[in-house]
């Protein structure tokens, strides 16, 4: 590239571009994720801290039927999300693509995502609690009170609100650059109009659909702050259990345990997405 | 099949903005609870803005958003420069680094900063957890970001402007500040502009690395609403809206502007 510098000088532009940034995640995230890993492994001493023995035993505790049910309902909040995340953000996708002002709507969609997260969260506390909008809704039609908070439904509620534009914008990128003569072209071949779509448009929207299932279910998934506030208590994920670890019980190994637990199966689901959408897909994600 | 297209968009942008609205004109009840409207008043605004710790968390988050993003702008638009220009060992294994922050969930991201912080606090005796520790958390994740931002604007970039500087002499610094850095200024703006908002809307780091006295916005809210409904909350939470309701309008007025 430049013939002119020397490997020194090489060298020492490398250290000054890289050096920094470099140490900074060698420091604050390979180390840190280590130590997870290896406190994993101790145990929870009397006062608290993290001692010997070495052993499974913290993986051992993972198969007890309560953690069992905090995974069970992680992965129905995951799954469930994404799937509504779908119902109503696919369709949108090729609202807005389709529409003259969609830059005006892109902007719509965004402009409540950007504000605070858990103002987000705590606006559907306020519209489902006992006195709240939606209950003096139902109020009005002489049903109710029905107790909506807190409750599975609320978390799954508030979480898809959370989330939905990460559907909506990788489906939206797809939209815009489909090819719509295919659609064409299957209605000149006598295709009707909802085997036109399933052969026509919809494979070309799979890169968006498989993106935004993934960046809607792995935030869906792994959060606590969501159930914590409307579940309160009755649905409790795996993010809650790792947050009750690192507060009140203080039991850190267990935690850490939690946690990789939490990383492997986030990276399974990345795996499987790499090899649906190829090594490329993974770019298309940030 | 247009018309319920179009009516579906209309659903989901009601329920996307039905529980902000309904936050905003409750921020204006004169009724402690429930929905019903009973009066407009301001009191909540006053006993938000007499609340001396109000404007001390505003304070802290505004701190920490300033300083994270400023260390992270400058790391990551290195490093990214870095990343893209050279070959050195071990560059595979930091760009595995760069996607940890941003595909691990980020209560897993809190508690293994916390201990890397408790580990260093018994084996070096430093930092005691506070709103510096809430910074290094925060550059953390933001590095990431940034540095995959700038990365992406600059493998836009033509080598070629590169190369024709260094022929007409310029020096490696020289190159770096006169050429690559005001072409990949679009990239950078928007990292930063990235990290700032990450920053100013995070609350499960700052949850897992803030000590006792390092209160910040997210974290303030976060207590208020464990405790229930709060009409003060309302308040500040129609003020956050407003604001960041306004940035983006202006980020969307200076876009358009310029295509």
């Amino acid at each position: 590239m430049n013939e002119a510098s020397t490997p020194w000088q090489r060298a020492f532009r490398v250290l000054v571009t890289v050096g920094p940034g470099g140490l900074w995640l060698l420091l604050f995230v390979l180390l840190p994720t280590l130590l997870v890993l290896l406190a994993s492994f101790l145990t929870r001493g009397p006062y608290g801290e993290l001692t010997g023995p070495w052993g499974f035993h913290n993986y051992a505790k993972l198969l007890h039927p309560v953690y069992l049910e905090a995974f069970a309902q992680s992965l129905l909040v995951g799954v469930l999300a994404t799937l509504i995340s779908a119902l109503l953000g696919y369709p949108l996708a090729f609202y807005i693509a389709r529409h003259p002002q969609r830059d005006l709507l892109l902007f719509l969609l965004l402009l409540p995502f950007l504000t605070n997260f858990l103002i987000r969260v705590y606006a559907w506390l306020v519209l489902l609690q006992r006195e709240g909008l939606v209950n003096a809704l139902l109020g009005a039609f002489g049903l109710g009170p029905l107790i909506l908070y807190p409750s599975f439904f609320a978390v799954l509620l508030a979480t898809v609100y959370t989330f939905l534009p990460f559907f909506v914008l990788p489906v939206y990128a797809s939209v815009e650059r489909l090819d719509w003569q295919l659609l064409e072209a299957a209605y000149d071949l006598g295709a009707r109009p909802v085997k036109a779509f399933l052969h026509a448009v919809l494979p070309q929207t799979y890169p968006g659909l498989f993106a935004g299932s993934v960046l809607v279910f792995i935030p869906a998934m792994g959060t606590f702050v969501v159930a914590d506030l409307l579940g309160a208590g009755r649905v409790v994920l795996i993010g809650n259990l790792i947050q009750q670890q690192f507060g009140i019980t203080r039991d850190w190994a267990f935690g850490a345990a939690l946690s990789v637990f939490l990383m492997g199966f986030v990276l399974l689901s990345l795996y499987l997405y790499a090899r649906l959408q190829g090594e490329r897909g993974l770019k298309d994600l940030v | 099949m247009r018309r319920l297209l179009t009516l579906h968009a209309l659903l989901v942008y009601l329920f996307l903005y039905l529980p902000i609205l309904v936050i905003v004109a409750l921020s204006f009840n004169e009724s402690r609870r429930g929905v019903r409207f009973i009066g407009f008043t301001l009191d909540w605004y006053r006993s938000l803005f007499q609340d001396p710790r109000v404007l001390e968390y505003f304070l802290n988050t505004l701190l920490v958003a300033f300083v994270s993003t400023l260390v992270a702008t400058v790391l990551g638009t290195l490093l990214a420069v870095g990343l893209v220009r050279y070959r050195f060992p071990g560059k595979s294994l930091l760009r595995y680094l760069l996607y940890i922050p941003v595909v691990v969930p980020d209560v897993v991201m809190g508690v293994s900063l916390l201990l890397l912080f408790a580990l260093a606090r018994e084996v070096l005796g430093f930092p005691r957890l506070s709103l510096f520790t809430v910074i290094l958390g925060h550059i953390t994740f933001q590095v990431a970001f940034v540095t995959l931002v700038v990365r992406s604007r600059l493998l836009l970039l033509d080598p070629a402007l590169e190369e024709a500087a260094r022929d007409l002499g310029a020096r490696g610094w020289q190159t770096f500040w006169h050429v690559t850095l005001p072409l990949a200024w679009p990239g950078v703006a928007a990292g930063a502009l990235l990290a700032l908002t990450l920053s100013l809307d995070d609350f499960v780091v700052t949850f897992f690395t803030a000590g006792p006295g390092a209160t910040t916005l997210p974290l303030y809210i976060y207590s208020s609403v464990k405790l229930g409904v709060s009409p003060k909350v309302h308040a500040l939470s129609t003020l956050i809206i407003g604001l960041s309701a306004f940035f983006l309008a202006l980020g969307y007025a200076l876009t358009r502007r310029r295509v």
